[in-house]
């Protein structure tokens, strides 16, 4: 997702000269080519990311699109109050991208883990909050964010994650995107951890006549509720949903939260895979980390099989 | 110099009439941050008659900025506005009450004619200026960014962040000024977090620094002049003044940060400025 953001955020500047792009001092190499584009709207804020979200407020009050690019805690809870009131309350033009989100930076520590991120930036008035489960969902909502008025929050992994979308026709700021037709259970996934489920679908349904559906909720706010209303016509026994992110302002509280006031028969048993609400201190690879905390494809199997 | 002496009487008598209409306010409207409004009085009445390239009736792209960044300034601020013809001075008789966007901070821009951006929570105003003077930078635009900000403000990181952000990009086109009344909301400034040498501490930051007077409309205006001179470094003037300035029983005295003068306070403060 980094190299694919690079790569089209270069692309885009190259023929539109109101982007620009500031970084909190990472990057090194990663932005030449979009620094070879025009070096006046490459700007390395350094370390001192408060102040980079203002100034990223100030050039979109000035006609700008600012696209603000650091580590995911330190362009969210680091400057909250920055995204909040010189981004949010102004409704100004500003693109954030949080990299390395969830537990994608795992062997750093919790220092670097991002798992109230959402919570946080989905606080804010006016703010769009996605996190796309691979590069053609980046890719798109990089293009709307930047074509519509106010500000989003992109939260990315970091390099290497697979494709998994095939109808790019549907993808869309707002919209939800049904990765896998099922009948009998649902899973609601965000980011790149949507592979988990399908790992565990596969595997689940080869040895089952049961079948699971998988969709992709990255647009987190706006959510699809359209989505949801047509989920409950499909009268899926159980909803399961799965994010690489605590409940509390989650995926899971906003689903389980919509279901509470909408389905009106109250039979969808619902499921909630996500990090729990500690500081995780067992520190190793991102497969290490999700299978300790039991968000990983075989322990969803497990669970599917239970159901 | 003689048309100096008529400019600046004439700067005078806005000025008074300024300190006199923001009193009244306070006192009909509950409004606190007096002192804070009046230590302020001569710089924005300086900016907004004499220095800032702005159009009132018809604001396009290529004016100067103005960003209020010690937002608690607000009340002066709109007095301001009011009487350059930004907006109808009657608006401002709906101060303070429920409802009205006229209390004690700037809202942010397209709701009150001539506000460039929402200010009050501290060190926010600067670095917004910084974007809007970088993107002055980059889009090859003339005007120029203004910004005035509280000794107490200089507290936060944000404002040494933007200090030395401004510094590294040469944003010269940007001018900062501090209004430097020695007070912040609970006590000395210095005493508070020390602040001094205020001076030396933005020199070694890689700004164009002044001292002046900030009661003194020639001082502002020197001081004005060379920050457009320069074309190297941003400009930053710690303007010395005297918080709740015009007021006797107000300048100097910090129980004005968030008193309300009561009718007899108001009768005497009124008469000083008559």
């Amino acid at each position: 997702m980094r190299n694919l953001f690079q790569k089209h955020i270069t692309d885009l500047a190259r023929i539109r000269n109101d982007i620009v792009l500031l970084s909190g001092d990472i990057g090194n190499k990663m932005f030449d080519n979009f620094k070879s584009v025009d070096p006046n709207r490459f700007i390395n804020c350094g370390i001192a990311e408060a102040s980079m979200m203002s100034i990223a407020g100030g050039l979109a009050l000035s006609g700008l699109r600012p696209v603000v690019y650091t580590i995911t805690p330190f362009v969210t809870a680091r400057c909250f109050e920055q995204a909040k009131i010189s981004v949010g309350y102004h409704d100004a033009n500003v693109l954030i991208i949080g990299t390395g989100s969830g537990l994608s930076y795992s062997e750093l520590g919790a220092t670097h883990h991002s798992l109230d991120d959402i919570s946080i930036m989905s606080s804010i008035p006016n703010m769009r909050v996605l996190a796309p489960c691979d590069p053609n969902e980046l890719r798109i909502y990089i293009d709307e964010a930047l074509n519509i008025k106010g500000p989003t929050y992109i939260r990315i992994g970091k390099k290497g994650e697979p494709i998994i979308t095939s109808e790019i026709k549907n993808i869309s700021i707002g919209k939800s995107n049904l990765i896998k037709e099922g009948k009998d259970y649902l899973i609601l996934a965000i980011g790149p951890i949507i592979n988990e489920a399908l790992s565990a679908v596969e595997k689940f349904e080869s040895t089952n006549k049961k079948s699971v559906a998988i969709a992709s909720m990255s647009s987190i706010k706006p959510l699809d509720f359209l989505f949801l209303r047509e989920m409950i016509d499909r009268k899926f026994k159980t909803w399961i949903t799965l994010e690489e992110h605590g409940f509390n302002g989650g995926l899971g509280i906003r689903i389980n939260n919509w279901l509470f006031r909408n389905d009106n028969l109250k039979k969808i048993n619902t499921i909630n895979f996500n990090t729990p609400d500690e500081f995780i201190h067992k520190l190793g690879s991102q497969n290490f980390i999700r299978k300790e905390l039991k968000i990983d494809g075989s322990y969803i199997y497990k669970k599917l099989l239970l159901l | 110099m003689f048309e100096d002496t008529i400019k600046y009487k004439k700067l005078k008598k806005i000025s008074r009439l300024l300190r006199y209409r923001t009193v009244q306010t306070s006192h009909n409207s509950s409004i606190p941050h007096l002192g804070s409004c009046l230590s302020c009085v001569e710089i924005l009445v300086f900016l907004y008659w004499n220095e800032l390239n702005i159009n009132p009736i018809n604001p396009n792209h290529d004016r100067d900025r103005f960003i209020l960044s010690k937002g608690h300034g607000a009340p002066i601020l709109f007095q301001v506005l009011a009487e350059k013809g930004f907006f109808d001075k009657e608006l401002l008789k709906t101060a303070g009450q429920n409802g009205s966007l006229f209390h004690e901070h700037p809202p942010k821009p397209g709701y009150i004619p001539g506000i460039e951006a929402a200010t009050g929570s501290l060190g926010h105003g600067l670095p917004i200026a910084l974007g809007i003077a970088l993107a002055g930078k980059i889009n090859k635009k003339s005007y120029r960014t203004y910004t005035l900000l509280s000794d107490g403000e200089c507290n936060e990181g944000t404002i040494w962040e933007s200090a030395m952000f401004a510094a590294s990009k040469s944003l010269a086109n940007l001018t900062a000024i501090i209004d430097y009344n020695k007070w912040q909301a609970t006590g000395r400034s210095q005493e508070i977090m020390a602040l001094e040498p205020l001076k030396d501490k933005w020199k070694a930051f890689g700004w164009h620094t002044q001292e002046i007077n900030g009661h003194d409309f020639f001082e502002i205006e020197n001081s004005l002049k060379n920050a457009v001179s320069n074309i190297e470094k941003p400009s930053v003037i710690i303007a010395n003044t005297i918080k709740g300035k015009g007021v006797s029983f107000m300048e100097d005295n910090n129980n004005w940060h968030y008193r309300i003068p009561n009718k007899e306070e108001l009768g005497k403060a009124l008469k000083e400025l008559s």
